[in-house]
């Protein structure tokens, strides 16, 4: 069985010189398309991957990248948005490159499809009550 | 038929005012015709919430020991700057201010984050905030310096005081060049990559009454989550615009000054926004009642989306350079299908109006009404209508130098 899942992985300092996601696709035979990649000035590592194989091989690799330190967390924890905040005008829904907004018909309110949110932070400051966070 | 405000307040007072929203009442009117409706219902509620950057509050903070003139001087409210050219403690701050160490556009585009608009809303969230006045003193006010926390609840006055609000209709804000441009649109795309417009369209209060029958200088309204009222026409009041055959224009055409007690008001209704790569400033959010008087009154409170335009504008060259070209027009009812279509292609649409928040307002309003606590006002001077000779003219610049 096939997986595809949009992952954020994060390498602490020991690991910022290290090959590490090569592995990847050498020993796990996995797919990935980096949607997103940083050091910050701490030196810690920061990637967004959409990582996509056999479920046995997918497993095998998070296993193998957990075991080395790295940290991992599903993508939807990293955007969200401010419900006390967000006053449902719309003015994200056309900025969002992946599609992840849309407008619930019946209540006109701006659905949030964390789910297709790729992490981008386009959204963080297009937002005019500053209602999306990104937690990197 | 022939209802007068009185007889409803009449009604209102007995708990047995029939109240329609401008949403609701469009179904009500294609179910039993203009006339039955018209006899029917007594007041029809709209609402719209929108960043509204004409929009300000006035505060009287008191006098301190010994008195200071903020007059004259400078004064910052959150490091805000606010405008103080008048008496010892009065002060006004606007809602597009913004820090002077703000970087501005210095790195394209400025992000805003705090402004006027937050002072407002933090204000009536009733958040302390910081005030730091310099002056130049005076026999009389000697006092040069004054740094101090102040509180809604401690103010003599703060009020909401909005020159211009509730625009009868708006732009749709397109980009045709080749890079994103920030707008008070929004963000937008290049080469028509999106259009964003910014009215509640048929829930909107001017465009349920185009003609401004009902509403008229102390009208009493919803404002900010309390009560306000009309205070004057709004600034850019144009009412001799190109309209439909309903009487709806097709482009920008009445607006309001509003005005009420901000110590009475929410920060749901107001709140402070930021516009990327332009400024920041804040959400309004209004409620007109429209009494139904007559049956022609009613038949314009039923307008729909799909019968409302709107003119589409090119936000990187026609707007910027206040040149007269326009894409066409389009319909709320076609924009909010979340697709228009510009010079034959197919353009996403946003919104920065909520209109999730306008039926909220509409809907809070006719509860007010429908529970007795709200009555309706006559107004005591109309605003200027069509044949009031009353124009938006552009500025005539004459160089200071020949």
């Amino acid at each position: 069985m096939a997986t595809s899942k949009r992952i954020v992985l994060r390498f602490p300092r020991r690991l910022v010189d290290r090959p590490i996601v090569s592995r990847l696709v050498k020993d796990y035979n996995l797919d990935f398309n980096i949607l997103k990649a940083s050091v910050t000035p701490e030196e810690e590592g920061l990637l967004v991957l959409e990582m996509s194989g056999k479920q046995d091989d997918y497993d095998r690799g998070i296993e193998y990248l957990t075991k080395t330190g790295v940290h991992i967390q599903s993508l939807s924890q990293d955007v969200t948005r401010n419900e006390e905040r967000c006053t449902h005008c719309g003015a994200c829904i056309t900025v969002c490159p992946a599609g992840a907004f849309e407008l619930e018909p019946a209540t006109r309110r701006v659905k949030f499809l964390d789910k297709k949110c790729i992490a981008c932070g386009l959204c963080i400051k297009a937002c005019p009550p500053r209602a999306m966070e990104l937690h990197f | 038929m022939a209802k007068t405000i009185e007889q409803i307040n009449d009604k209102i007072k007995e708990g047995k005012a029939v109240v329609f929203t401008a949403e609701e009442i469009i179904d009500l009117v294609k179910e039993k015709g203009v006339k039955e409706a018209a006899r029917e219902v007594d007041v029809v509620t709209t609402g719209t919430f929108s960043p509204m950057c004409s929009s300000s509050a006035y505060l009287n903070i008191g006098h301190s020991r010994p008195r200071i003139k903020l007059g004259g001087g400078r004064t910052y409210l959150n490091d805000v700057p606010a405008y103080t050219g008048m008496a010892a403690v009065d002060l006004l701050i606007g809602a597009t201010a913004i820090p002077d160490d703000d970087p501005r556009n210095r790195v394209h585009p400025g992000e805003f984050n705090y402004g006027g608009g937050h002072v407002i809303e933090e204000l009536v969230a009733g958040k302390d905030i910081s005030l730091v006045a310099t002056a130049h003193g005076t026999d009389c006010y000697p006092r040069r310096r004054l740094e101090t926390w102040i509180n809604i609840k401690d103010l003599n006055e703060a009020v909401l005081f909005n020159l211009r609000n509730s625009c009868q209709n708006y732009n749709v804000a397109v980009n045709l060049s080749d890079k994103t441009i920030y707008t008070y649109m929004g963000m937008l795309k290049p080469r028509l990559g999106n259009a964003n417009y910014a009215t509640a369209g048929q829930l909107s209060p001017l465009f349920n009454d185009p003609y401004y029958i009902t509403i008229g200088i102390g009208t009493k309204i919803f404002l900010g989550g309390g009560t306000g009222f009309v205070a004057w026409q709004g600034t850019q009041h144009n009412p001799d615009v190109p309209r439909t055959e309903k009487g709806v224009p097709k482009s920008g055409a009445g607006t309001l000054a509003l005005i009420g007690d901000l110590k009475q008001m929410n920060s749901r209704w107001l709140v402070g926004v930021s516009m990327l790569g332009y400024g920041s400033t804040l959400s309004v959010g209004i409620g007109v009642p429209i009494p139904i008087l007559s049956e022609e009154i009613l038949e314009h409170t039923a307008i729909t989306d799909d019968e409302i335009l709107a003119t589409i504008i090119d936000y990187s060259k026609a707007y910027p350079n206040l040149e007269p070209d326009t894409l066409g027009e389009v319909s709320y009812g076609q924009l909010k299908s979340g697709y228009i279509k510009v010079q034959n292609k197919k353009v996403p649409t946003g919104s920065l109006s909520s209109y999730s928040r306008a039926v909220e307002i509409a809907t809070t309003l006719k509860q007010w009404i429908q529970d007795g606590k709200f009555l309706l006002t006559e107004p005591v001077a109309p605003l200027p209508g069509v044949d009031s000779g009353v124009t938006f003219k552009p500025l005539k610049e004459r160089p200071l130098e020949e």
